[in-house]
């Protein structure tokens, strides 16, 4: 992206903005948007920093003693650290359990994200830049797909693939690089296009070349906005997978599988050990849909009055 | 017309199709055919005539022709657990999932258009801010634990409503449904605002932008500067051009509806497809697995068809460039 | 008594980035029947006058001052069901793009009988047949078939003529036409002009034409106004300002435009470039392109009468001499 500096020979002085400042001075107007992408960034040092800042880790058996179990929040475990949310019908301390929770779920979503967007792009772009009987086969299947809710798409593929944590990420990747594909083709179509890439094509330079390092950059922002929102939807796609008892398993205890979990003791009044968990996954997705609204707005070259 | 119809027709038998290899091939070489479709717990003779009569000896591209050939006439092999024709036990749970579909579809409907036109037209309004702040809200949290949320918060601190299960039916100009019940409203309250909560949260988006876009269009002045009372301007012009977008997306999401009513039903026990689905998921009752995927892929062909046949009645542009091809 | 009356009218835009004051002060009168043309480029705020009279003009703009008064009753500040009864009633304004003012999705005719139903309560059927005659007196072959069709059936010219159509449906006293031919081919202009010329003497309405172009109304108006930066500078009968434009800026006009008899010669245009409306400059608002200009003109010009029916905001009229 050029950096556009109007000037008429002997005309004033402008300050120029680089793309990048204006950006975040426009991202930063909303208040709100700043909060959420303050409290993600809380959240995922938090879940990064885990294993140094809990009194416990809940997935060593050594450390977990069912005798604990069930306490309310603000009950001393038998160990001596206070249970500040209180602990799970194992006697997890549930600070610790969501915590490493957090790990996991945002580590699902986020790599599936990163790996649909890969491939999604990817196909996008030839698509869009071979044209032709390769694009219209590729957008028919992308179309196709992008038909059936992703929800579904998950749920099938677990069906046949089964429990645990790659299945889970293959099953991710296979209901999301759909979106990432039209998205990507959408926006190559327009940069095809422009002349930039005509005068490239002149230029002699090889096809791999022009599409990587010249139309791809400029597909970044709705790129961008995609990927915020879709990996939201990935971390609550998991985490409801996880809670139908199709998803992750107990070894890898994500904020569905703890939610699920504390799903039995609703009835009997320890809401906590589903409560808590379930407030951490809200937040994280929360924020993350809160960062890529106003992503999506100050993006958006539509919107701009 | 028709040309129309005949082929969005051709094109959505080519998808079953297409959906038909994929699940068969997904059962066949990913998973292993014989615990599929044969109860694992059958003794080795019964094992070895099942085999011969479900043609897995054959060769895989005889068996798939096998499989469509029961899949035309409805036969997806039979249950473990229930021992029923697969087919027929998901047909008898259809209604009630389609029944708080529904519901969820017309909450959808009469509660996200008024507040989303609201928010559209008086953006500045501080009721209006807030209706968007509750619909990122809305689409943020995860169905299940809004569900959990409303059980806790409505059937166990404030015992109004029943926790899980469906009420009684009553049958009203021919449909069966917990509708039209007392008993049944109130075991329909809590999953069908559930379920309805996504689609609520994206119909007010959805008709907001529709409506701020389309407010500043010339032909809504023009039609102020003929002297149109307000409610025409807004309840002609402006909702007539909105419903065309909202409306497709809405046809589309009846499908996602669908398949969420899977969550929503397992959390209130709703006796449904989708928890059937997921109990035959946990207790391995592949047919009934299968037998769900293809019903599910051809539901949602249908709709889509339905959607497209639709939009193009609502836009002339649409219908008129369809005709002229 | 006149059917129009707009007196000292300012309408201003309260934006992010300032105030712009669209209209800033115009005056003029129109009689029964007379045809006005409101000149000017662009960004004069010819537009805006003709939305603050209806009381269409939306946020973040609004009427500051001034008075327009309609057959004597003050409009500015008049309740907005008032001002519903008299928009595509006794005042219609014709667009200026009859691509985007007719709605997509509804049938011309839906579009035409309601113009009338809300004004008046008459059968469906009667209204469509008034519809239907509107249609032929605009020149539209079998109006029956137009009718039923949707907008993007019909060209453009058909359009416009629809938009006259609906415009004179319920016999207004006054149209305000904003540049109704500005968005057609020049062929289909003079058809429109014509048509519109002729519904307007036939009924007796009065009219205010809208457009940049100059040559559109010195064959349509009676009078001109021509505007700059929200101002009217110059008003007078079409002949007299034509023949002798009295304005800087209106000479500049009639200089630019190509004609005939100046073959060969170079066109003359006005130096400079139209002001930024959120930076005015001081005074008179063509100063700063003006050869004319002097110390004189960092003041505003009021308006002066040079003769009957005349006016003129300027200190250097042509027909007078500039002191050295």
């Amino acid at each position: 992206m050029s950096v556009h500096a109007d000037r008429a020979p002997g005309a004033p002085e402008i300050r120029v903005e680089t793309p990048f400042q204006r950006f975040r001075s426009e991202f930063f107007e909303s208040r709100i948007a700043t909060f959420a992408l303050g409290l993600l960034a809380l959240i995922i040092v938090l879940a990064l920093l885990a294993p140094w800042i809990t009194p416990q880790n809940p997935y060593d058996l050594a450390q977990v003693d069912v005798l604990d179990g069930k306490l309310p929040p603000g009950s001393v475990a038998y160990t001596g650290y206070t249970m500040w949310l209180g602990s799970d019908g194992a006697g997890r301390d549930l600070y610790s359990a969501i915590l490493y929770g957090l790990r996991i779920s945002i580590s699902v979503g986020v790599a599936s994200g990163v790996i649909a967007m890969a491939i999604g792009s990817t196909i996008g772009l030839i698509a869009a830049y071979a044209g032709g009987r390769v694009e219209t086969v590729v957008m028919r299947l992308v179309d196709l797909q992008l038909s059936f809710p992703a929800a579904l798409i998950a749920l099938m593929l677990v069906a046949v693939l089964g429990r645990g944590i790659d299945k889970i990420i293959i099953a991710l990747v296979a209901a999301q690089w759909a979106y990432y594909a039209r998205t990507v083709r959408g926006s190559a179509l327009v940069e095809s296009a422009k002349e930039y890439v005509e005068a490239a094509r002149c230029l002699g330079l090889g096809h791999a070349r022009i599409v990587f390092r010249h139309i791809l950059p400029n597909c970044l922002s709705p790129l961008i906005v995609v990927g915020t929102v879709q990996t939201a939807h990935a971390i609550a796609l998991e985490a409801t997978l996880s809670f139908l008892g199709v998803g992750l398993r107990q070894t890898e205890p994500s904020l569905g599988v703890l939610i699920a979990n504390g799903f039995e003791y609703m009835m009997s009044g320890r809401y906590w050990i589903s409560f808590f968990p379930g407030i951490a996954l809200l937040l994280t997705i929360v924020s993350i849909n809160l960062v890529g609204d106003q992503l999506r707005d100050v993006l958006n070259p539509r919107l701009k009055k | 017309m028709t040309v129309f119809i005949i082929r969005r027709l051709l094109q959505a038998a080519l998808v079953v199709l297409l959906m038909s290899l994929i699940v068969f091939f997904g059962v066949n070489v990913i998973g292993d055919p014989i615990d599929m479709l044969i109860n694992p717990e059958a003794d080795q003779a019964e094992i070895e005539r099942a085999i011969k009569a479900l043609g897995l000896d054959r060769p895989i591209g005889e068996q798939y022709l096998f499989f469509l050939k029961g899949v035309a006439s409805g036969d997806f092999g039979r249950s473990f657990i229930f021992g029923e024709p697969a087919l027929k036990l998901i047909l008898h749970h259809m209604p009630a999932t389609v029944e708080l579909a529904l519901v969820a579809l017309i909450m959808a409907i009469l509660i996200g258009i008024p507040l989303g036109l609201f928010a559209g037209l008086y953006p500045d309004n501080p009721v209006a801010r807030g209706i968007m702040a509750g619909s990122i809200l809305g689409f943020s949290l995860p169905t299940f634990w809004v569900g959990l949320m409303m059980i806790i918060l409505f059937a166990v601190v404030l015992g109004w409503l029943p926790a899980t299960g469906r009420g009684d039916t009553a049958v009203f100009l021919g449909i069966k449904s917990s509708a039209f019940t007392r008993d049944g409203l109130s075991h329909l309250a809590m999953p069908a605002l559930n379920l309805a909560l996504l689609k609520i949260s994206l119909v007010i988006r959805l008709t907001r932008a529709g409506a701020r876009e389309a407010m500043h269009q010339d032909y809504i002045k023009f039609a102020r500067a003929k002297g149109l009372r307000t409610r025409r301007v807004i309840g002609v012009h402006l909702l007539k051009n909105i419903m065309i977008p909202v409306v497709t997306v809405l046809g589309l999401e009846f499908g996602n509806l669908l398949a969420f009513s899977v969550v929503t039903e397992s959390i209130f026990a709703w006796p449904g497809m989708g928890k059937l689905l997921i109990e035959s998921l946990l207790q391995l009752d592949r047919p009934v697995v299968v037998a769900y995927l293809m019903i599910i892929v051809v539901v949602f062909v249908i709709i889509n068809l339905a959607v497209d046949i639709l939009y193009s009645i609502l836009d002339p542009r649409v219908r008129l460039r369809e005709q002229g091809t | 008594m006149s059917v129009l009356e707009v007196a000292g009218l300012r309408t201003h835009f309260f934006t992010r980035a300032g105030v712009v004051k669209a209209v800033d002060g115009v005056d003029f009168t129109l009689e029964r029947g007379q045809v006005m043309g409101l000149v000017g480029e662009s960004g004069s705020g010819k537009t805006v006058t003709g939305f603050s009279i209806l009381g269409l003009v939306d946020p973040p703009g609004r009427i500051v001052g001034g008075s327009i008064r309609y057959r004597g009753e003050e409009l500015v500040g008049a309740p907005d069901e008032r001002l519903r009864e008299l928009r595509g009633n006794r005042i219609a304004m014709i667009f200026q793009d009859p691509m985007m003012t007719l709605n997509p999705v509804l049938r011309i005719d839906t579009q035409m009988v309601e113009a009338i139903q809300a004004h008046e309560s008459i059968s469906k059927k009667a209204a469509w047949e008034r519809a239907r005659d509107g249609l032929g007196q605009v020149g539209i072959p079998s109006p029956e078939e137009r009718l039923r069709a949707y907008p993007h059936q019909l060209s453009g010219g058909m359009r416009q003529r629809v938009t006259i159509a609906i415009a004179f449906l319920n016999n207004p006293e006054l149209i305000i036409a904003d540049e109704p031919t500005t968005a057609l081919d020049v062929t289909i202009q003079a058809q429109i002009i014509y048509e519109a010329q002729k519904v307007c003497r036939e009924r007796g309405a009065a009219m205010i034409w809208i457009t940049h172009d100059l040559a559109v109304v010195a064959g349509l108006a009676d009078r001109i106004c021509v505007m700059y930066a929200g101002r009217i500078v110059e008003a007078g009968p079409t002949d007299d300002v034509i023949d002798r434009p009295l304005h800087p800026y209106t000479v500049g006009l009639l200089g630019s435009v190509p004609s005939a008899n100046k073959r060969g010669q170079r066109l003359n245009q006005i130096p400079g470039m139209t002001p930024n409306m959120l930076a005015l400059p001081k005074g008179c608002a063509f100063r700063e392109r003006c050869s004319r200009a002097s110390d004189a003109c960092l003041v505003n010009p009021d308006i002066t009468e040079p003769a009957a029916g005349r006016a003129i905001r300027c200190f250097h009229p042509h027909g007078i001499e500039v002191p050295a």
